[in-house]
């Protein structure tokens, strides 16, 4: 009995990683794929003979296209990350990364380096950076003067109310803002673009981007435990307090380096970990690369289709929430019934 | 004689300065019986089980596990000798049993490391002798309460602990399920481990207990062999009601109102 049980286990987990590895390679061939495509030098894929004759060509798809497309990549990988990140360790599948005052932070920090300081890039990056850790920072330390309700429901309240003052911040700053030169340039940077990308930003997000998701996948396991709740991690052997302020940094590092080049781009931070999930059950093992490879895939695709679809540029964040919003209405309206073999 | 596995020395605790709850508690674990913890609500058999798996930590006095101090032990050697099985615990994700029960072999495993399939099998052993083998694909949101303790227990038994403890482990099951419980726990004591259990029904301590922590407000704790605690005078001063004990097939029953 046992034998026979344990062999059908192991086939499932055989079964979830040979998934794992056909998600990993349809994520590059999507890659490939939006590589050479484009409107140049007519809409639709570029010919690969081209690529040796033409010198703009080649400028173009390595230049511009590839350094955009890893963005997208590795921004929908933190994204879906760290959403599953923060969904375990809240022991709450509503929850994401932006929520303790990060993403608000973030806004905020662009916002005021755009009305009050004249809005060059790099600035703009940096003060969102710093402002999206702040916002980080005054969650956590306000969390601790709270008096009341557990950790968890401390780190929430808090986060809400400082996203709160943020987005109130942000309110003021576009009522103050130029309407004809800062306006634009605002709601362009809360709407989230990757036009801009070049190899140098993403070069600049790389330091903190890939260690902190390197250190995710490697407690991937642990993360099962940290869902449990602290008493029961504790009685497990593990350190509740001090392995989720890791992995909270882990997760936020990226997140706010990411934003700030990109802009705000929603909705696949709580999305793509419920697709994970749904396909590759809860075991962080499996769920949480699955959803770095799904989050991955889903900002790839809707970046080509912010690029391609119109001749003029759309808003990244508009069509991640857009489709985002719908796969969420498809999948509450089509849920399996909840009986299982 | 031989080192109490559990050893507790004028322990106080208090979740708000000035506030004590435990005052002055000592009692001694002995390997291989089970204690029940009695008391009213509210006086701190809970806080207690906590402060004896290290979660909590003492004010003042001393808590020593096979004659150490418990805050001494690491993580991970604490993790593989106490085990808990709480009274309540959700999650809102869709852990299959299996993987649910697996994690109870995180303190045997080295820092980052995940289960290996003599983990796994382990765990099967541990969900036969629980009767859950049928249920290891099983979504854990879907079980029935009294699925979700034997689950409980499987994961605390895969730690291999020394010390067991258990936070009311019989409230909300039914008969059947609470007599397969009673057997499990038990079994457990027969194989050497110690039992530490909060208990509100008198016929479950009764049935299992080999000794009482008497808990009442306002006093230092009493512990001793369930024949002298356990006894009407005795509860019904500490529930302020009166109690009777009777035999009924040489059986003890607890008779109220």
């Amino acid at each position: 009995m046992t034998a026979v049980s344990a062999a059908h286990s192991a086939e499932r987990d055989r079964r979830r990683r040979i998934i794992l590895l056909f998600s990993f390679l349809a994520l590059v061939l999507a890659a490939v794929v939006s590589l050479l495509a484009g409107r140049y030098p007519a809409p639709g894929l570029i010919p690969l003979p081209r690529l040796a004759e033409d010198d703009l060509a080649v400028r173009l798809v390595f230049g511009l296209r590839l350094p955009r497309l890893l963005t997208a990549i590795l921004l929908g990988m933190t994204l879906g990350g760290a959403g599953m990140v923060f969904q375990y360790l809240f022991n709450n599948p509503l929850v994401e990364p932006g929520f303790l005052g990060v993403s608000q932070g973030a806004a905020f920090g662009a916002a005021f380096v755009i009305v009050l300081m004249g809005g060059a890039t790099v600035p703009v990056q940096i003060s969102a950076a710093v402002f999206a850790l702040a916002g980080l920072g005054f969650s956590s330390l306000l969390a601790r003067r709270l008096r009341y309700g557990g950790w968890v429901l401390r780190l929430v309240l808090a986060g809400i109310a400082v996203s709160a003052l943020f987005s109130a911040g942000v309110g003021l700053l576009k009522y103050l803002a130029d309407p004809l030169r800062q306006l634009p340039e605002l709601t362009f940077w809360l709407l989230g673009g990757l036009a801009g990308i070049t190899w140098e930003r993403l070069f600049s997000v790389l330091p903190l981007t890939l260690p902190g998701l390197l250190l995710l996948l490697l407690f991937r396991w642990r993360l099962n435990l940290l869902s449990l709740g602290e008493a029961t991690a504790f009685s497990l052997g593990a350190a509740p307090g001090r392995e989720r302020w890791l992995l909270i940094l882990a997760a936020v590092l990226p997140t706010a380096a990411l934003i700030s080049i990109s802009g705000m781009v929603g909705w696949v931070g709580l999305i793509v970990p419920h697709i994970a999930r749904r396909l590759f059950g809860a075991e962080a093992r499996f769920s949480l690369p699955a959803s770095m490879l799904l989050g991955g895939f889903f900002v790839l695709l809707c970046d080509d289709l912010a690029r391609l679809l119109l001749a003029g540029e759309i808003p990244l964040g508009v069509l991640t929430a857009l489709f985002g919003a719908l796969i969420f209405l498809a999948l509450m309206i089509f849920q399996k019934p909840k009986v299982r073999k | 004689m031989s080192t109490p596995l559990l050893s507790f020395r004028d322990v106080n605790f208090g979740y708000r300065r000035g506030q004590p709850i435990l005052h002055r508690v000592s009692f001694d674990l002995l390997t291989g019986r089970i204690t029940a913890i009695v008391g009213p609500n509210g006086v701190g058999k809970t806080t207690l089980l906590y402060l004896a798996l290290g979660w909590l930590t003492a004010w003042s006095g001393d808590i020593l596990l096979e004659g150490q101090p418990l805050n001494g032990y690491g993580r991970l050697e604490r993790g593989r000798r106490i085990a808990l099985v709480p009274q309540s615990e959700s999650t809102p994700f869709d852990y299959t049993v299996f993987e649910y029960v697996l994690m109870g072999r995180a303190p045997h495993l080295p820092p980052l490391g995940t289960p290996s399939p003599d983990d796994q099998e382990i765990v099967w052993q541990a969900l036969e002798k629980v009767g859950l083998t049928a249920l290891a694909a099983q979504p854990v949101p879907q079980l029935s309460s009294g699925e979700r303790q034997l689950m409980l227990l499987a994961r605390a038994i895969v730690q291999t602990p020394r010390l067991l403890l258990l936070d009311e482990p019989t409230a909300h099951l039914d008969l059947h399920n609470k007599a397969r419980l009673l057997d499990l726990l038990r079994q457990l004591r027969a194989d050497g481990v110690t039992l530490l259990m909060t208990n509100h029904e008198p016929d479950v301590v009764l049935a299992l207990a080999d000794d009482v922590l008497l808990m009442e407000t306002g006093q230092p704790p009493q512990a001793g062999p369930l024949g002298q605690l356990f006894t009407a005078e005795h509860l019904s001063r500490i529930y302020r009601l009166p109690v009777r004990l009777v035999e009924i097939d040489g059986r003890k029953q607890v008779l109220w109102t």
